[in-house]
Formats: C-alpha cells, sequence, structure tokens
C-alpha cells in the first residue's frame, strides 16, 4: 500500500472545471459518434420532455441554453410569457444505453431559465434547486434512497383492464422468466447510466416488481428517478410489455409506492444520527419528522397526485393511511428503519406516502420544506404509534390526535391550498397551475359513473 | 476529429527546415503560438532536440531536396519516430513525393499560403493517429485518454459522465495510493462545489456500478480514509508499451 495522497492543495477553480466539463461533452460528441442529443427536462406534472438538437448545435447550447416554445408544453408557462431557455447542465450528459451504437444518442437534463437567464418559475427542476439551496443555507444537504414500486403488464388494448404477466394469461409458460429477466436487464441499464440498484425483488401483486436505489443527493436523485421510469418503459416494450407506474392498477392487491429514505448530511456527518438517542436518533431528526407529520396532509396532494393515487392508500395493502410514525411498524407514515450494524451513515427515516407517479422534483421539495420546518420551528415530535392503527376504532385515533392523510384528490387540493408552506417551497407560478390543473382532474372524474356504481346500484334502486 | 480553435497548441517544439527559417513558415508559426526551431543538418537536428522529442517538423524541400528528405529521413528513424511530418515541395518536385509515402504525414505546395499552413499543422497536431504518450493513463485493463476525455476498459468504451471520469482520471493517476474523500473533493471537484464529502462516495459506487460487477472491485474503499484505484502502486504506462499496443 503506496502511501497516502493527502495533499489537498491545488483545488480545482470553478472556472476550469466549467470549461473542461464543456470540452468533455464536445470531445464525447465527435469521438463516440453522437447523431442526436436530447435535452431532457421535466414539466409540473412529472412527463418527461424532450427535444433533440444535432452535435454541431451542442456547443452554443452549453453556452447560452436553447430557446424554446414553453406554452406548448403543458403546465410550462403561461402564453405572454412563451419563450424560455433550455440550459443543458453538462454534469448529466449521458449515452442512451438502449440505442443502437450506429446511432448513439446522448441525454442531458436542462434547467429552464427566462431569456435573461433568471430561474423560471414553473420549472420543476429549479424549484428543487431552490429548496436545496434553503436547506444549503441551514448546513444541510439533503440525501434521498427511493423503494420504487410498478408493474408489468400486456400491452393494454384502450379501456381494457391491465393483464398481469405472471398470473397466466398472455405469457403463460414463461412469464415469470419474463418479467425477472426484464428486471434484471432493467438494473443492467440503469447501473450503464450510473444508477446504482441497492435491492430488487418480485412484489406481492402478480406481476409486480421493486428496485430500490442507492442514495443520492436530493437532485441527482429527481433526475435518476425520471431515468429510471424510461428506462423500466423503455426496457419493458423492447420486449413487447408494457411498464406502469400507477399506483393502484389492479384492484384487490397492493398497489404501487416510492418509500423515500431521507437523511440530511452537516459534511461528513448524518445530522439525523445520534449514538446517545434509543433509536439513535438526533434532535434534528426528530424534528424533521415533526415537520413531515404536522404538513404531511398539505403535501400529500403532491406527493400523490392522481385521482387513482388515493385507492393506495387504503388500510389493509402496506400503504400508510394515518399520520404517525414507528420504528418497526409498515402501517405507519414514517417508519424508522433500523440500520443492521450501528453505521452512523445509514440512520435514517422513510416516508411512506408518495407513489411513484409523483414528480420527483417538486415532491423533494415539499418534502424538505415540510422537514426543514420542524426543524426551524422546533417541533416536538409526538410519541410512536407502534401498535397496528388499522384496527384501532376511530374514537381512539382521535383521542390519541392521530390523523388520517387526506382521503382524496379532492380533499388533499382542499389542504394544500390553504398550505402557505407548500405555496412558499413550490412558488406561486405551479402552486396556482397545479391546484388549476389538478381540480380540473377531480371534476373530470366527479362525473364519471364507475362500474362499482352500476354493480351496487343499477338493479337494487 | 476537427481540431478546435481553442486546442493548447503542442507543448513540445517543432523542427523546421532549413535554417534561416524561410519567412512565411517563421512568422505563421509564431502568430499560431508553436514553439519551433530551424535546423540546417542532421546533426543540428540531433543536437538541437528537445528532452521530450521534437513535437513534429515543417520541412521545405523546395529549395534543397536534398537536404529536406535527409532530414525527413532521420526524423523517422529517431526512437521513437517523429511522425507529424509536413513537407513543402514546389509543383515541380511533387513526383518525388510517390516513393517517400512513409516519410511524411502531409505536404503542401510551395509556396505556401500562410493559412493553409497553419490549418495543416493544426491537423497534423490534432491528428488520432499519433496519440501523445503522455495523454494516456492506464491501469491494468484500464485506459484514459486525457486528450480526447475517453475511457475504456479492456478496449470497451465506459459511458462516463464529466465528474465520474474525472474521478477516475485522478484515481488512476495515482494508482496504488490511497487517496482521502477530502484530497478528492477539492482535486476533483474543486472547494466551491457546493456539498460534503458524501459526493465523493456517490460518485465512487455510480463507477463501480458502470465497470460493472466484475470489474468494480478496481476501485477499493480504505476505511476511515478514503479509496484506491488497484492494490499496489503502478507508474504511468510507459511509451513503450503504448508503442506496442499502437501497432497492433
Amino acid at each position: 500500500m503506496g502511501e497516502p495522497v493527502t495533499d489537498a492543495a491545488g483545488a480545482r477553480d470553478a472556472t476550469a472545471v466549467r470549461s473542461d466539463r464543456r470540452e468533455y461533452v464536445l470531445h464525447t460528441i465527435e469521438e463516440r459518434g453522437i447523431k442526436l442529443v436530447r435535452l431532457w427536462f421535466t414539466d409540473v406534472l412529472g412527463s418527461l420532455k424532450s427535444f433533440a438538437i444535432s452535435p454541431a448545435e451542442m456547443e452554443n447550447a452549453l453556452q447560452d441554453g436553447v430557446t424554446f416554445d414553453g406554452s406548448a408544453i403543458d403546465g410550462f408557462s403561461r402564453v405572454q410569457e412563451a419563450d424560455v431557455l433550455a440550459v443543458p447542465d453538462a454534469d448529466t450528459f449521458e449515452l442512451l444505453p438502449w440505442v443502437d451504437p450506429k446511432g448513439a444518442e446522448a441525454r442531458v437534463f436542462c434547467d429552464v431559465a427566462n431569456l435573461d437567464g433568471s430561474p423560471f418559475e414553473g420549472d420543476p427542476r429549479q424549484v428543487l434547486r431552490r429548496n436545496l439551496c434553503a436547506a444549503g443555507a441551514l448546513g444541510y444537504r439533503c440525501y434521498v434512497a427511493p423503494d420504487i414500486e410498478y408493474f408489468y403488464f400486456a400491452p393494454p388494448a384502450p379501456g381494457a383492464r391491465p393483464t398481469a404477466l405472471d398470473a397466466g394469461g398472455f405469457f403463460d409458460l414463461t412469464s415469470t422468466d419474463i418479467t425477472s429477466s426484464l428486471r434484471k436487464e432493467t438494473i443492467r441499464t440503469l447501473e450503464a447510466m450510473g444508477i446504482p440498484v441497492e435491492y430488487s425483488f418480485h412484489e406481492d401483486a402478480p406481476s409486480q416488481h421493486e428496485i430500490d436505489l442507492r442514495h443520492t443527493d436530493a437532485l441527482s436523485m429527481a433526475d435518476g428517478v425520471m431515468t429510471f421510469r424510461l428506462v423500466v418503459k423503455e426496457v419493458a416494450a423492447l420486449h413487447g410489455v408494457h411498464a406502469t407506474f400507477m399506483p393502484k392498477p389492479l384492484e384487490g392487491v397492493q398497489g404501487s409506492g416510492m418509500h423515500l429514505h431521507l437523511s440530511l448530511f452537516r459534511g461528513d456527518d448524518n445530522a439525523f444520527y445520534d449514538p446517545s438517542d434509543a433509536y439513535h436518533l438526533s434532535p434534528t431528526a426528530k424534528c424533521f419528522m415533526a415537520g413531515l407529520l404536522r404538513h404531511a396532509a398539505e403535501i400529500t396532494a403532491v406527493t400523490n397526485q392522481t385521482v387513482n393515487s388515493y385507492k393506495r392508500l387504503v388500510p389493509g395493502f402496506e400503504a400508510p393511511v394515518h399520520v404517525s410514525w414507528a420504528r418497526n411498524n409498515r402501517s405507519g407514515l414514517i417508519r424508522v428503519p433500523i440500520p443492521k450494524r450501528d453505521n452512523p451513515l445509514a440512520t435514517r427515516i422513510e416516508y411512506r406516502s408518495p407513489d411513484p407517479a409523483t414528480n420527483p422534483y417538486l415532491a423533494f421539495s415539499v418534502i424538505l420544506a415540510a422537514g426543514l420546518r420542524g426543524i426551524t420551528e422546533g417541533y416536538e415530535l409526538p410519541a410512536e404509534a407502534d401498535s397496528n392503527l388499522f384496527e384501532m376504532p376511530d374514537e381512539t385515533l382521535v383521542k390519541l390526535g392521530i390523523d388520517q392523510l387526506p382521503q382524496s384528490l379532492s380533499e388533499a387540493l382542499r389542504t394544500m391550498e390553504r398550505s402557505e408552506l407548500v405555496a412558499e417551497a413550490l412558488g406561486e407560478h405551479i402552486f396556482e397551475w397545479f391546484l388549476r390543473n389538478k381540480r380540473a382532474e377531480w371534476r373530470g372524474y366527479k362525473t364519471h359513473v364507475s362500474q362499482y356504481e352500476i354493480d351496487h346500484s343499477l338493479r337494487s334502486l | 476529429m476537427t481540431p478546435r480553435a481553442d486546442d493548447p497548441q503542442p507543448t513540445r517544439p517543432i523542427a523546421v527546415f532549413p535554417d534561416p527559417a524561410p519567412i512565411e513558415i517563421a512568422r505563421t508559426l509564431d502568430l499560431s503560438g508553436y514553439a519551433w526551431k530551424a535546423v540546417r543538418t542532421v546533426e543540428a537536428l540531433e543536437r538541437l532536440e528537445p528532452e521530450r522529442g521534437w513535437g513534429g517538423a515543417v520541412v521545405d524541400c523546395s529549395e534543397d531536396p536534398e537536404g529536406g528528405w535527409g532530414i525527413c529521413r532521420a526524423l523517422r528513424d529517431r526512437d521513437p519516430a517523429v511522425v507529424r511530418v509536413l513537407v513543402l515541395v514546389t509543383g515541380a518536385q511533387v513526383g518525388d513525393l510517390e516513393s517517400r509515402d512513409h516519410l511524411f504525414q502531409d505536404f503542401c505546395l510551395a509556396p505556401v499560403h500562410p493559412r493553409e499552413l497553419d490549418a495543416r499543422l493544426r491537423h497534423l497536431c490534432a491528428d488520432p493517429r499519433e496519440v501523445d504518450p503522455e495523454s494516456i493513463v492506464a491501469f491494468g485493463g484500464l485506459e484514459l485518454n486525457l486528450e480526447t476525455y475517453q475511457a475504456t476498459f479492456d478496449g470497451r468504451p465506459l459511458d462516463l459522465t464529466y465528474m465520474e471520469y474525472e474521478l477516475l482520471k485522478f484515481l488512476t493517476m495515482h494508482a496504488g495510493k490511497v487517496v482521502s474523500r477530502e484530497t478528492l473533493l477539492s482535486r476533483v471537484w474543486g472547494y466551491e462545489y457546493f456539498g460534503g464529502a458524501r459526493t465523493v462516495d456517490v460518485h465512487v459506487r455510480r463507477l463501480r456500478a458502470k465497470l460493472g460487477e466484475e470489474h468494480a472491485h478496481l476501485i477499493q474503499t480504505v476505511r476511515n480514509v478514503g479509496y484506491r484505484l488497484g492494490q499496489t502502486r503502478q507508474t504511468r504506462q510507459t511509451r513503450q508499451t503504448w508503442q506496442t499496443r499502437h501497432e497492433r
């Protein structure tokens, strides 16, 4: 073993890093024969948007950004401020491994800016950046590791019910092989794109799978979740299979969640860790949890943004219903996992309500804002709820001061619109647009007469 | 690849024949920022050779073809051979080129236009067929080309982001040595980077994922200290081994 390299002199300065990074991207385009560079960004609802430029245009794009008409994208811009700039984040420049090398393509995430260069208020990635800066101002850096669940189905005909692949039917004989090999190929692709996987397994429900990602800083992870959803769908589609992140596609079995393992670091130290506490939770961690619990109902419209999300948040399917925390009780909203060894770096909390259909940039933003509010205001953590809350009568829950999460998108929106915390975290632009868009979704749902009503009422009434 | 306007010029001086150098050649080289020395004889070529060898040569054969080709032969016989050789011939001498392909990389007709000379020199210096061995960093099957920013493992390209590449480069240049996370943070990311040394751990995990399960162990964790590439110290690949690969 050689002597350690400890000389910290000669630190790189920011200008050198910036110009090197540009050179790196341009050289890679040249050397790898890249035919197309896809500029990625995300709309308010969390859909990945993309437009492609030729490699020749990339040098200018890195310098000045690329102008595009924001109003063409749902939820992105008001008509009068239509033109915005997509500014590539060169750190995220990466080849797309599923594209034929002969027509090699790369992607780069973009920040969206106004024409004067200021961050565009309608860009979720900028919203998360702003919230991460707020955490940074308090000395914290936020790390996230999601456990993402999803289903594989036969490609659905319009209006048809989903067909699970390993519960008979479509792929009968080879069913389990197909979905397991899909998962393996997905993991290979994710790792090739620098998204390391911690665990993966077949979930409880037929055709349901879970992939757990290793933690990274929140911005990289939000980018990672966007990439993840695309990779899962792309790999499945290559094999004629449809992957879905719909929160509750099948009645009577578990839905798909996206549990988030969260921690705050102060420099090299885990701010959530305290060896003197019985649960190894620091006062900071407890305040963060208290903030999340107190504001949980307000942020639920963001973390669970579809009508369908609320069909998952029901008793009996390992999804949280009550606003509570516990160490080993999976009915709670926050779980405190017990690290296998006493590892200060692994101390974290798990927020269990979000589903994989959320916009990760906005979800991380409101979660962080709620937790930080707990820290800055010094909220007190309520007592642990270690018994099964599903079995308790409502009166007992009320007596214990345990609330429920919103029961529907409508209720969640009503709670959100009164939240000064969410308005601040998202910014007025997105806050208003989100409420408007989601109220329209609820109105559309409310006028729909479902099979349930026909089955239960048509004959008897 | 296309040479870019802001490419640094080769740091090793270029040999120019004859001595004194023709004025238009001297001016073009000076204006484009090349270091150069004029040589009149093979003896002068050897005597004036820089410590790290000639970066290339511009040989004007229009006045003294015999002397010029003599210089070209001497350049080819250096160890390692100087291959970035640009010759200037008159229209009447074009026939001389036929049997001498192995003595030069490119040529232009004298009198040469300064812009043509400049463009040809740029192209010559950027020619990927000659990789400056100084710009290759290697360890085992891993190889990084510092000029083109490309990394390969056993010849297979690794698709890295910029920061992953920079991290791998630093670890490879210090292969066999333990590098602390703080050092990596300051030397790879720069002090102005927002965030802690956790960033290093996250990127090391990404690198391992990209190296693949088989080779992930190449980057070792040294508990409570930092990381190390490989087990033992290994110096940078020598020019000799690079050439072996080049000929393959």
